[in-house]
């Protein structure tokens, strides 16, 4: 009947893609789709929380001696964990008020530093998630939002130190928009193969992965090298005119790329949900067969949809560049390309949602390394809570069920009595 | 004696639904049962719930006066009781003996097949009944009236006493239909006890012996053939009178507004689905194109409204060649398309109603400006739609997708007509939806012709094509056997042309010239 083949991807993309933006539906119902992942993250922190318990030595021996002895060590070593989660990434209360009290601008600055680099951290997060969410919103799985990250980050490293002499507020913008561009082009492959060939975007993303990886080490070691880097693959710094200004004296990090993050998660809202670009684009994400009725180009669609992805990616890789890092190594990224994946389910692919599950994750990231190392527990720890919670979150049956909550009604009703025989 | 099968006050709720309130339903034995029902009128639900698919949430049933509890369809066909589905449950590939053991194997040496026994008692119940069934073929080579006598054996090869017929003639031309009923007859003669599931008031009245009808889950009434009429059983399900007949003049044909000249598309398998087509529709006309579902209907339609480019021959819309041109272009030249698969193709299910009713003008201004959306007139035109197509939805941001069929259907017939169209494509407008959905669709088609627009409509509902349409084509196997007047022409003639065998000498004509009503 039809060429539009029913394949995993598609089936998967569907179920991301059942939801509709915020803005346009009642109030009350922005609390009813934000239960499930609040819930999910409660549920991944109480399992964070066992897991610390087990894999603690002290705990076991505590248990050894007695029961309630026992039980008060994981009561201990929780709290510490956790207590050094929220001090580590949102700051010491205890401390913001001395600090507040003395007055003293420095001290000041310092104990709100924690709170500061969580949204360091999730920077990058709201970039790479917004680039998956427009994915799956033109009905693109992008897993390549890793190696786009990557060529942005090559590309805006090559403008930023290789031009000399030019005005920052040129230079700086040249810089992060020839990553975007990087991104772009380096997604814009996948996505014409996928319209004119129909080869998955899922495969092609990937491979594009590893060539975009191993791309950029050959560039850090060879015509990127850093002069004097002893073959170690490293890029030149870039021009001050191309960094990305920071708004405190060191080691405060915090940068203005945070409220450019903030912008275009805007800029994003407003083209999907305000233009009939974004219409356009949503329409062939969520019903190519409609789309195609419709009359729109399906083609022209996926491949705009991936390229427009691959931007927010390269984007990603050029602000922690521009702002952080000034100079490309090897260690760019945490995989900020694939939890993106994981933040843009959690966010619900709505700009909102990827940056309220970037904060998130920004904030868990950045305290991790202070629960380290204030309780000894593995900064990995905070992945497994990670994953927990993405897991819940992708299947809503169980949260409903751990907390015995009602399906929604619609769903309840989708059983016809066709339906359990495979045809519908 | 007790009745083989007795439901006592069934209840099924679902959140904010009571989809079955206590209904009763008593089946006697060797007798046929209609169950009649708009959809979503509860009996699906009661029929899953008999099969152990739900579990009711009050109520009993009783088989042979015993009370028994259903929990899994396992446990309905150990009752006896069998379900022929409207979509057949058969393995193309298997043969009709490996279909019919499926989950029911003979095994001999223990572990092997035995296909000779199995096939032994295919043969013997298919001469018991006359189903004339030859258990070596395969499936997918055998006609599809075959087919369903294939999952008739499976449930008579199970010993099912009561068997359940879900709208079993939505897939059989009307010769074939007439084959079931005989068979039904000769099933309730040898002692066994059908219920029937149906929208289809003829068949309801020429073949059951008696008649349930569900209205919002509950049982409104219970009559026989002899004593009802299809307006009254009609007004039973819909639950008000309903005008069966539409008021249709004679047509003023016009221009001709699309001719399709030797067009022949081919499928993704590149086998020839449409062979060397040709039709006028001309305006103020509605040509029906009838036919078993399957016979390239679907591609002629996809390939006249650009979304199947077809191999050779030529589509002129309104005096302009689209072979090249995209759905789009056709679109703009002032062609509307309510499409076969309204989930599918013509709506976008999370999106809501009001993005629905612009799917193909969003672009156009007022809905737009430059790329900007204006949704406050995109709003507004819902709005007006709304009201004047009558679709019953909270809002007009509501996503589409949680409405019933019948009003996801207005959406696309508000969208499709609510532009100044000069040529409709009509594919299926009324599949799957109740009698009341159906009296309005029809009306709102004739109306449009009647402003001018020329039409074609496809339907596998040959009461439906035969109550709408100024001239006929009947396709078969890719072919457009033949097209006549649709003027005292017999239902048998068409369903002789629907079989693929043309009839000779002159078109023969029904005693009475009136149009029977649908359904």
């Amino acid at each position: 009947m039809t060429e539009e083949k029913k394949d995993i991807g598609q089936i998967f993309l569907n179920e991301v893609n059942v939801e509709e933006p915020v803005e346009e539906k009642p109030k009350k119902s922005f609390l009813s789709k934000a239960v499930i992942p609040l819930l999910a993250i409660l549920t991944g922190l109480i399992i964070g929380a066992i897991l610390i318990a087990v894999t603690s030595q002290t705990v076991w021996a505590a248990f050894g001696e007695s029961f309630w002895r026992g039980l008060s060590q994981v009561w201990k070593e929780v709290v510490t964990a956790y207590g050094a989660l929220i001090t580590g990434s949102l700051g010491d209360p205890a401390r913001i008020v001395r600090a507040l009290g003395s007055g003293d601008a420095k001290a000041i600055r310092q104990a709100f530093n924690p709170i500061l680099e969580s949204l360091v951290q999730a920077t990058p997060y709201i970039f790479a998630g917004l680039a998956v969410a427009v994915g799956f919103r033109s009905g693109l799985f992008n897993i390549g939002v890793e190696g786009q990250l990557f060529i942005g980050a090559a590309c805006a490293t090559f403008v930023g130190y290789s031009i000399n002499g030019l005005p920052a507020y040129i230079h700086m913008p040249l810089a992060f928009l020839a990553g975007a561009a990087g991104g772009a082009f380096w997604a814009f492959i996948p996505g014409f193969l996928k319209a004119k060939t129909g080869g998955h975007e899922v495969i092609n993303t990937i491979m594009m992965n590893w060539i975009a990886f191993r791309f950029t080490e050959w560039l850090l070691s060879g015509p990127m090298s850093r002069p004097g880097s002893g073959g170690l693959p490293l890029s030149p710094i870039i021009q001050d005119t191309a960094k990305i200004p920071q708004f405190f004296a060191s080691p405060i990090r915090f940068h203005a790329g945070f409220f450019i993050a903030l912008a275009v998660a805007w800029l994003v809202w407003w083209l999907l949900f305000k233009t009939t670009w974004g219409l356009n684009l949503r329409t062939v994400g969520t019903n190519p067969r409609a789309a195609r009725y419709a009359g729109l180009n399906t083609s022209k669609s996926i491949i705009v949809g991936m390229t427009l992805s691959g931007a927010l990616a390269g984007m990603a890789g050029a602000v922690q560049i521009l702002a952080v890092n000034h100079s490309m190594a090897l260690g760019l990224s945490s995989g900020y390309g694939f939890d993106s994946i994981a933040l843009a389910l959690i966010g619900n692919n709505h700009p909102v949602g990827v940056i309220l599950s970037s904060l998130l994750f920004g904030t868990l990231r950045n305290g991790a390394t202070r629960m380290m190392v204030v309780s000894a527990i593995p900064i990995d720890i905070v992945d497994v809570i990670q994953a927990i919670i993405l897991m819940f979150v992708a299947a809503p049956a169980i949260i409903r069920s751990i907390y015995r909550l009602r399906k929604p009604k619609e769903e309840e009703q989708q059983v016809f009595l066709s339906g359990w025989g495979g045809q519908s | 004696m007790a009745p083989i099968l007795e439901l006592k006050g069934i209840t099924k709720r679902f959140p904010g639904v009571l989809a079955n309130d206590h209904i009763d339903l008593t089946l006697n034995k060797g007798e046929i049962l209609a169950l009649l029902g708009e959809n979503g009128a509860g009996k699906s639900t009661l029929m899953n719930i008999l099969y152990g698919l739900y579990q009711p949430d009050e109520g009993e049933i009783f088989i042979n006066g015993e009370k028994v509890v259903i929990n899994s369809p396992t446990d309905a066909i150990e009752q006896g009781i069998g379900m022929v589905h409207q979509h057949f449950m058969l393995i193309p590939v298997f043969t009709v003996t490996e279909n019919v053991m499926l989950g029911n194997e003979s095994v001999k040496y223990g572990g092997f097949l035995d296909r000779e026994k199995a096939a032994q008692r295919i043969t013997e119940i298919s001469d018991r009944f006359n189903l004339e069934v030859d258990p070596t073929f395969y499936v997918k080579d055998i006609p599809v009236g075959v087919q369903q006598r294939v999952e008739i054996i499976k449930l008579l090869y199970r010993d099912a006493e009561i068997l359940i017929f879900d709208e079993p003639t939505a897939v059989l031309t009307p010769q074939e239909a007439d084959e079931l009923f005989k068979i039904m007859r000769l099933l309730i003669e040898k002692g066994k006890s059908i219920i029937f599931i149906t929208h289809k008031l003829r068949e309801v009245l020429e073949i059951s012996d008696r008649i349930m009808v569900i209205r919002r889950g509950a049982m409104v009434g219970e009559t026989t053939p002899e004593e009802a009429d299809k307006n009254a059983l009609a007004a039973m399900m819909v639950g008000r009178e309903v005008d069966l007949e539409v008021d249709r003049s004679e047509s003023i044909p016009g221009e001709v507004v699309c001719t399709i000249e030797d067009l022949v598309v081919v499928d993704t398998r590149d086998e020839v689905c449409v062979e060397n087509v040709s039709l006028d529709i001309r305006a103020g006309e509605i040509v029906g194109v009838a036919g078993v579902q399957g016979n390239g209907q679907t591609e002629l339609v996809y390939a006249v409204t650009g979304l199947l480019k077809h191999v050779s021959g030529k589509v002129t819309i309104l005096g302009q060649d689209v072979t090249r041109f995209t759905p789009r272009q056709i679109t703009e030249l002032g062609t509307a398309h309510i499409p076969e698969d309204r989930q599918q193709d013509g709506l976008v299910l999370p999106f809501t109603v009001a993005e629905n009713l612009v799917l193909c003008t969003y672009y156009q201004e007022p809905f737009s400006k430059g790329v900007l959306l204006q949704y406050p007139v995109i709003l507004e035109n819902a709005e007006k739609l709304i009201e004047n197509f009558d679709i019953r939805t909270p809002s007009a941001v509501t996503p589409v997708g949680t409405l019933s069929g019948g009003n996801q259907q207005k959406v696309i017939i508000a969208r499709e007509l609510s532009r100044p169209i000069k040529f409709l494509v009509a594919s299926q407008p009324t599949r799957g939806l109740d009698v009341g959905s159906i009296e309005y669709i029809h009306k709102r088609i004739v109306q449009k012709r009647d402003e001018g627009a020329g039409v074609l409509l496809v339907s596998p509902e040959l009461d439906e094509i035969m109550e709408l349409s100024d001239r006929i084509a009947v396709m078969y196997r890719g072919q457009v056997l033949a097209v006549v007047p649709n003027k005292g022409i017999s239902k048998e003639y068409i369903g002789l042309l629907m079989a693929g065998v043309m009839p000779e000498g002159p078109v023969p004509t029904r005693e009475s010239t009136l149009v029977e009503a649908t359904f």
